[in-house]
């Protein structure tokens, strides 16, 4: 009986450290959702979409055309960066205006274009960069090293978004904007430009998570339905546009997932996620860091 | 007011009569599959033409349909039974997920967003009892052997023509019965600004529920009718986000604040993929995607109103310019 727990503590254990390295990834996309939000006012919903494509970016420099993981890695980055500012020109740009609801929509259109554009070009198949990084065994807990990096390659990205927000005047001037969107015009900053900055800011961070994600998933056109939920529900528990709040939920979430894997498949990690959502709605509903009113 | 009446019996007695003219199988099977989505469409545009956006729409219609051939496979539970059982459930998980949302005012960005969830988590769980539902390759109810209409399985198309026009004029009639009621001027009073419908003395939760209610028992049967039609389901194929967002499309293209624009959506979009199926064959996989997606944007950007509701718009404007003068 004694071993039995052993055993059990350590699968636990694992359990626990695995779900904060899956929390790592996840609160960098919930950030890029988030600044998106906060300053523009918009859910992308085709976020994750963006991140497969970035997925299969990684996977065609590094498999095709031999570039090293390293190089293609900002490639990447650049390439999703710039989707996102196209995303803004062409689709949220004119319908700054338009009720909010016609901005989610029509980002869910995008979804469509961004998943059947995959579909035609690359087919359904699952594919994986090929790369296998060595497991961490520490002590009898096995890691991969697939996600320590991650993990640790996600806080970088998170320290430089805050060092850009807080230390620069450009991310100065999108805070300011996210606090109040008429008076920056008003003080002479172009809010057009902020805008494109940030999305382009926002696609950059799904870049990121890409480089990152590709390294333990494998790329197909609907890989982006396995996180794209769940980084919605992360954001809208942490309070959407709530920074703090987003990276808080990011890991709690990521826990129950990897907790709740441990005890069945993955897939019900996710519904007990968002079990646990509905039951934190009733409890907290204007998300984790709200203040009752 | 006469004239429109007698037109839509006369339209409504073509239609009854139409399956015994006219027998070109494959034809009607398109209409059968029109009949049945326009139901589906019109069930989400009953929430979306008040300003409650759902993406879990494919979750609902999913539980319907699983739940219909779930019970009829393990079971032997007739249809008949299922049905209602699987839009009870459906049912429940609608007040499970909205009476949090609305008591605690999750409006906007967060509804979608909660309900967006809801559907890919609906997907996940399919997926996830693969030993029951055949996960991602879909399942197929028994062929019932002896009692075929208590199986509720039929291989004319007539009868399904007819069941599905039927259920379709039930939809019709469900929108207009709200149209005419007083929930129709609390909703839209709330899709307005909710804090001053409240203050007005509306029960703010009790209408949202109520109508989401409706609508998701209303998707759910539209679920299980696919069910027993089609005779096969996959996951892609009534569940997930990419399902939800099918409706949000077709209700956008054909105008989702009037009775018939879910319709004119579902004959726009199905005529839209068989062409590009027949005109394609399997290499089609795919495009027909592409194009709803980059259309569902133009629409947005370009006719918010859908096309019939902005072909009505335009002849209101016509019949009465000294209003919009």
């Amino acid at each position: 009986m004694q071993a039995f727990f052993d055993i059990f503590d350590i699968y636990l254990l694992e359990a626990v450290v695995n779900g904060i390295l899956l929390g790592g990834v996840l609160a960098l996309l919930a950030l890029g959702l988030n600044l998106i939000f906060g300053v523009i006012d918009v859910t992308w919903i085709c976020y994750a979409e963006l991140v497969m494509i970035g997925m299969y970016a990684m996977y065609f420099l590094v498999q095709y055309y031999g570039v090293s993981y390293f190089i293609a890695a900002p490639l990447t980055i650049l390439l999703v960066a710039a989707l996102g500012a196209l995303l803004h020109y062409l689709v949220i740009a004119p319908l700054l205006t338009a009720p909010p609801i016609n901005q989610l929509l029509a980002t869910g259109g995008v979804l469509f274009v961004l998943q059947s554009f995959a579909t035609v070009a690359f087919g359904v198949d699952f594919r994986n960069l090929g790369i296998r990084l060595p497991v961490l065994s520490l002590g009898e807990m096995n890691f991969s090293y697939a996600r320590l990096l991650s993990f640790i390659a996600a806080l970088f990205g998170m320290v430089a978004v805050y060092l850009f927000m807080t230390r620069t005047f450009t991310g100065t001037a999108i805070r300011a904007i996210s606090q109040d969107r008429q008076i920056m015009a008003l003080m002479g900053v172009d809010t057009r430009r902020i805008y494109l900055i940030t999305s382009a800011l926002g696609g950059a961070l799904a870049g990121l998570a890409a480089c990152l994600l590709v390294l333990q998933y494998d790329v197909h056109p609907f890989v982006g339905l396995t996180f794209g939920p769940i980084t919605f529900l992360i954001c809208v528990l942490g309070g959407l546009g709530n920074f703090i709040g987003g990276f808080i939920a990011s890991f709690v979430f990521a826990e129950i997932i990897s907790l709740g894997g441990l005890f069945s498949d993955l897939e019900w990690g996710y519904v007990l996620a968002f079990a646990f959502f509905i039951v934190m709605m009733f409890i907290r509903p204007a998300g984790l860091l709200a203040r009752r009113r | 007011m006469i004239r429109s009446s007698a037109g839509a019996l006369a339209g409504l007695a073509a239609l009854i009569a139409l399956p015994f003219v006219y027998r070109e199988p494959y034809h009607l099977h398109i209409l059968v599959l029109i009949l049945i989505w326009s139901f589906a469409y019109t069930s989400w545009s009953m929430m979306g033409r008040f300003g409650l956006v759902s993406l879990g729409h494919g979750g609902f219609m999913g539980i319907g349909a699983y739940v219909t051939a779930l019970l009829w496979n393990n079971f032997g539970l007739s249809p008949w039974l299922g049905i209602p059982v699987a839009m009870a459930a459906a049912g429940v998980l609608a007040l499970v997920v909205g009476y949090p949302c609305f008591r605690f005012r999750i409006t906007g960005h967060y509804f979608v967003l909660v309900t967006l969830a809801l559907s890919g988590i609906v997907l996940q769980i399919i997926t996830a009892t693969r030993d029951y539902t055949g996960g991602s390759l879909g399942m197929t109810p028994h062929r019932a052997t002896t009692n075929r209409l208590l199986a509720l399985q039929f291989d004319s198309k007539t009868s399904w023509y007819l069941i599905a026009l039927a259920v379709w004029l039930v939809g019709l009639l469900v929108w207009h019965l709200i149209d005419r009621s007083m929930s129709r001027y609390a909703l839209e009073a709330i899709s307005e600004d909710e804090d001053a419908a409240a203050a007005a003395g509306v029960n703010v939760t009790a209408e949202k529920l109520k109508i989401t209610l409706i609508s998701a028992l209303m998707t759910a049967l539209a679920g299980a009718l696919y069910t027993q039609y089609q005779m096969f389901i996959s996951p892609d194929t009534v569940s997930g986000i990419a399902v939800s967002l099918q409706m949000v499309f077709a209700a956008i293209v054909g105008g989702l604040y009037v009775s018939l624009g879910p319709t004119v959506g579902a004959v726009i979009t199905i005529l839209m993929a068989e062409a590009l199926r027949i005109g394609f064959g399997t290499a089609a996989v795919g495009w027909d995607n592409l194009i709803y997606g980059i259309l569902l944007v133009l629409f947005i950007i370009f006719l918010p109103q859908g096309i019939l509701g902005s072909l009505v718009e335009r002849l209101k404007m016509k019949r009465q310019p000294s209003l919009n003068a």
